[in-house]
Order: structure tokens, then C-alpha cells, then sequence
């Protein structure tokens, strides 16, 4: 038997590890997969309290967020190889203009 | 402690010390392998909570299309290791410290409203079968079927926008 707030603690320090990740690393892509583990993290809390509550509806919604993030993903990169085709660099404190 | 206890403990330090090894690897190929590695042990969480069509979902979704996609993009254009940039030295500090704060909320929150009595058993052999699938089916159509009708048209407007974005013109520009 584990205790329904263990899960939730869990996902609350992925989800801090997530955070720190938007925050602190510079490289966009390492950018992205941090903003995936923050995903994820609030996937396990869905999946957690549906399995307490005994109703599908947590799981449903994971899904529909998990393919939200599909979605997100192929966007958020074919916008990096975008910029990086004109820029040549992709650092995140170089993209400081709205020009193109 | 039960054997339930110590296979999510084991799990959850797996799961954290990849979260905290893709968050300090210099090398982003290393950041998306170890990735992958909590995505995994994500997805043996689900099937301890009951929900084994998540989990499949999760391995071939996440680990397997998403996270191949960022490893195809890393390689693509060679950002591996980008120089590290000092235009914002006070970043870093400031990142850990807003952190710690949403670390100690959260902590916080949970204390105050921490509900030890509701435990989550393991769940029986008959939950992780077809039965599981067909009720989460049932759910899906009936009573979500205009979300999931929408999440069709979400995922036809990102492949619409993939290839608009990266769409080489004629006479190109570059």
C-alpha cells in the first residue's frame, strides 16, 4: 500500500526539476525536454488521484495531454531548425529581436 | 514495509536522479537519453497505478516518437554542447532561488493537507488487462468524444504547421 501523497510528491519534485530546467539552462532544446518532464510530472498526479478516485476520467485527460505535448513538440522544433537555418545559432539569449 | 513501498521508492529515486542527470548533462544527447530513462520509469508508474493502456501510450508516444524526434533535432544541428553565455550572470542564482520557493509551496501545501489514510494497493492481475482498455474506450467515445474529435484537428493544424515552418521556398531563401 503506498499512500496517494507519495505519488503526489513525486510529481511535485519532477515537476520542481522541470522548473528549474525552463529557468536555468540556456540551450532551447534542453528548454523543451524540461517543459516535457513538467508534462509528465502533471500526467503522474492525474493518473494518481484517478486511480483514488476510481474513475477513468484522469486517464482520458492524460491522454489528451500527452498528444497535446506530440503537437507542441513538432511545432517547438520545426520553429528551432527555423531559426537556427537563419541565425545559425539557436542560444536563447541571442534571440533578442523580432526581425527575421 | 510492504513490497509495493520499496518498488516505488526504488522507482521514484530512478525517476529523480534521471530528472536531476537531464537537467545537468552537458551534452544535450545525454540529457534526451536520461529523458527517456524517467519517461520509462513514468511509465512503469502507471502500470503500478492501474492504468496499463497510459503506460503503452507513454512508451511508444514520449519515449519512443517525441524523444526520437528531439535526438534527430540535436544531431541535426550539431547542439550538443553550445557554449555556455554570459548575458544574464544572475540568472542561474535566481533560478535556484525561485525554485527553492516553488519547492518549499509545494512541500508546504502538501503537509497541510496531507491525507495519509487514502493508500493506493497495487492493483490486482484483472486490472491489467483488456477490461481496463475496453472501460477507458467507453469513457473516451462517450462521454469525451468531442475533446478527442478536437484533438484531431490539433494534431492535423501541428502537421500543417511543421511543414509550413520548415518548407524549404522556391528559390530559397538561404
Amino acid at each position: 500500500m503506498v499512500p496517494v501523497d507519495y505519488y503526489i510528491a513525486l510529481s511535485a519534485i519532477l515537476f520542481v526539476i522541470g522548473s528549474l530546467g525552463v529557468l536555468s539552462r540556456r540551450n532551447p532544446l534542453i528548454i523543451f525536454m524540461s517543459i516535457e518532464l513538467m508534462l509528465n510530472a502533471a500526467n503522474l498526479a492525474f493518473v494518481a488521484f484517478a486511480r483514488m478516485y476510481d474513475s477513468f476520467s484522469g486517464q482520458i485527460f492524460v491522454f489528451f495531454v500527452i498528444a497535446v505535448a506530440a503537437a507542441e513538440v513538432a511545432v517547438g522544433l520545426a520553429l528551432i531548425v527555423e531559426i537556427f537555418k537563419t541565425r545559425k545559432n539557436i542560444n536563447v539569449d541571442e534571440m533578442n529581436s523580432l526581425k527575421g | 514495509m510492504t513490497s509495493d513501498l520499496i518498488v516505488f521508492l526504488v522507482l521514484s529515486l530512478v525517476a529523480i536522479s534521471a530528472a536531476l542527470g537531464m537537467l545537468f548533462s552537458r551534452n544535450a544527447v545525454y540529457s534526451a537519453l536520461f529523458l527517456v530513462l524517467n519517461f520509462v520509469t513514468v511509465a512503469v508508474f502507471y502500470l503500478l497505478l492501474g492504468a496499463p493502456f497510459i503506460a503503452m501510450t507513454q512508451v511508444t508516444v514520449y519515449a519512443g516518437a517525441i524523444m526520437v524526434l528531439f535526438l534527430f533535432v540535436i544531431m541535426l544541428l550539431g547542439a550538443e554542447n553550445l557554449p555556455p553565455s554570459d548575458a544574464l550572470p544572475w540568472q542561474k542564482p535566481l533560478a535556484v532561488l525561485l525554485s527553492a520557493i516553488l519547492a518549499v509551496e509545494a512541500i508546504y501545501l502538501l503537509f497541510m493537507n496531507a491525507r495519509t489514510n487514502m493508500a493506493i494497493a497495487a492493483p490486482e492481475a484483472s486490472v491489467n488487462t483488456m477490461e481496463n482498455l475496453r472501460e477507458m474506450a467507453m469513457t473516451l467515445f462517450n462521454q469525451f468524444l468531442l475533446p478527442f474529435e478536437v484533438t484531431s484537428i490539433l494534431l492535423l493544424v501541428a502537421m500543417v504547421g511543421a511543414i509550413v515552418l520548415t518548407k524549404q521556398e522556391k528559390g530559397g531563401r538561404s
